[in-house]
């Protein structure tokens, strides 16, 4: 009888240290979780917050080196916006050139990628396999590497200093992903919609246009933005293939004097910042059709 | 350009099945599905087989490779382009997995935080490989205000030590495709189902030992996948070494891509830069091997 509330005592004594035990540990881990955001945090903004720092200073070559912009003006994004700079003289002009560029892009690999995919996916057409394969080689192929011979090529193509050339140059390299993931994405489809179009007397071209595309939706708007952001964020095409100031776009103006000694550095990162709402505009807007919604559905 | 690539579901379920029986294409029909690749196939002949191939033949004379390898800015550049994608793509992904297990929490404030923490995926590189630059460079920037508010000394010169440029770079890197490879992750942790997390808890296995035994194995796949592709992707990273470090000290942190350009357009040498290029595929081409072996025996398939 005597061992009862003694056993009971040391049994709740055992919960209570396990539960503090217990408690100690969710704080601690809390406490982790919290310090590695903060660090996530600190670290992703980083960069953006100096572009911000530097296109608020007024003066591009003296910085007071301070945390906090000291004496903050809008007076280099005002020059933006009115050209008012030798370095910003034609900065609307290649804006519309990189939208140009960006949407052509988009277009084309749409087009492109739609329907050699509904050709070798829904059509079945033989040997369709090489495309896939052919599809997959390019999507591996670090583009760079190309970028010497592909100067050349464009030479003899007659599209020097064309914006043409890299328009080509980004749906060669879009097209691909575009036809891998639309095969993919139209496996989901029942190959019945076609059959019954199809006894109903319907063309390919019709069941291209009246059954594959609508349905294929939310795929086509994936591919055309990724192809999108793919002209938006490169470089290096833009800046080998494109050479003069009216021809160039944004990406290959930006850096025209990055290691001059006069670099307008405050004049730059605006540039720079302005160049960056477009892909920031559609990443928010366009979360749930990206791989994003997949994350969070 | 090759970095801006999503990549493909590689967690994705093979689609639903459906009867293959293949249906012959009538005459006028296969005509149809010819004419509707033959715009892919323009394209791809036009701008990447013949480039490719024009590519091989401008770098195929032997004496361009004894030229290249008699110079040490070359070997070099071998030794910064194998460092930049050993240390890079490794530390990136292994980053990434475990990034992807924190953000698998519910809280709100881990989701506002994952919207922001992706953003640098959605930045051109441009634009942030040219602040980061800045960031090292200049003495009054913000790298090393924060060094002297942290340390109360005044910051280093980065761009001035070979191995500091070379990290720079390699962090710069780190810190634009961090995000992506992130998410990939996190939608492959999504994929697992719940219940095998807690069986696992019942048999005992949480926190780490959970991680190691369950997780990992069940993501193996799309983990060595990831790998490969960023790998082959990473090979040829132009923009991240000509921004950040651009070659400096005395183009010692050159890698293979900006090497070849600098060959090609800077001296005037374009099959020598070509060949730079080239000397990258005894790498490229047994990756190549192993992920199309791979992409063919698991999800993705044509």
């Amino acid at each position: 009888m005597t061992g009862r509330p003694a056993f009971s005592r040391v049994a709740s004594a055992d919960r209570t240290a396990r539960n503090r035990y217990r408690r100690g540990r969710r704080l601690a881990s809390g406490i982790a979780g919290a310090a590695l955001g903060v660090v996530l945090l600190i670290w992703t903004l980083l960069p953006v917050y100096n572009m911000v720092l530097i296109a608020l200073d007024d003066e591009g070559d003296e910085f007071t080196g301070s945390l906090l912009p000291q004496d903050p003006s809008f007076g280099s994004f005002r020059a933006v916006w009115t050209q008012d700079h030798w370095y910003l003289e034609h900065f609307w002009h290649q804006f519309g050139n990189s939208i140009f560029v960006g949407i052509a892009t988009m277009v084309l690999t749409v087009v492109i990628g739609s329907l050699a995919s509904f050709a070798i996916g829904r059509m079945q057409l033989r040997r369709g396999q090489l495309i896939g394969d052919a599809a997959l080689l390019t999507y591996m192929l670090p583009t760079a590497i190309l970028i010497i011979p592909f100067v050349h090529v464009m030479h003899v193509y007659g599209l020097s200093d064309s914006l043409w050339a890299v328009i080509a140059a980004y749906v060669a390299f879009a097209t691909p992903y575009a036809v891998l993931i639309l095969h993919q994405y139209g496996k989901l489809l029942p190959m019945e919609f076609d059959e019954c179009a199809r006894i109903d007397g319907a063309s390919p071209i019709q069941i291209y246009l009246r059954i594959y595309l609508p349905l294929m939706t939310p795929a086509l708007v994936a591919v055309g933005v990724y192809a999108l952001l793919l002209a938006w964020n490169d470089y290096l095409y833009q800046f080998m293939l494109l050479s003069s100031t009216r021809n160039m776009t944004v990406a290959a103006a930006i850096d025209q004097f990055f290691d001059s000694d006069e670099a307008p550095w405050n004049y730059m990162m605006a540039v720079a910042l302005v160049y960056c709402l477009p892909p920031i505009a559609i990443y928010f807007s366009l979360r749930r059709f990206t791989a994003f919604d997949r994350v969070h559905s | 350009m090759s970095s801006a690539q999503p990549v493909l579901p590689l967690h994705m379920p093979a689609g639903r099945a459906r009867p293959r029986g293949r249906f012959h294409l009538q005459g006028s029909e296969t005509a149809w599905a010819i004419a509707f690749v033959v715009p892919y196939a323009a394209v791809f002949v036009a701008f990447v087989a013949y480039p490719v191939v024009f590519g091989l033949w401008m770098g195929s004379r032997p004496a361009l490779y004894a030229l290249l390898f008699s110079d040490p800015r070359y070997i070099d550049t071998l030794v910064n382009t194998l460092l930049f994608v050993c240390i890079g793509v490794n530390l990136k992904m292994f980053l990434a997995f475990l990034i992807s297990g924190f953000f698998m929490q519910q809280h709100w404030w881990v989701r506002a935080l994952l919207i922001v923490f992706l953003l640098p995926w959605a930045l051109p590189a441009v634009s942030v490989f040219l602040s980061i630059h800045y960031m090292l460079v200049s003495q009054w920037g913000l790298l090393d205000t924060l060094w002297t508010v942290v340390t109360g000394a005044d910051g280093p010169l980065f761009l001035v030590s070979r191995g500091m440029a070379t990290a720079a770079n390699i962090l710069a890197y780190i810190w634009k495709w961090l995000p992506f490879w992130t998410l990939i992750f996190l939608s492959a942790r999504m994929a697992i189902p719940k219940e095998i997390y807690e069986a696992a808890a019942i048999d005992g296995a949480t926190g780490i030992p959970q991680t190691v035994h369950v997780t990992f194995p069940l993501m193996a796949n799309v983990y060595l996948v990831a790998t490969l592709l960023s790998t082959l992707w990473t090979l040829g990273d132009f923009s991240t070494v000509h921004f950040v470090s651009s070659g400096a000290p005395a183009r010692t942190t050159d890698v293979l891509a900006t090497y070849g350009f600098r060959q090609a357009f800077s001296f005037g040498h374009p099959e020598l830069g070509t060949a730079a290029m080239i000397s990258a595929l005894p790498l490229a081409i047994p990756v190549v091997v192993l992920l199309m072996r791979r992409l063919h025996k698991t999800g993705v398939q044509l």
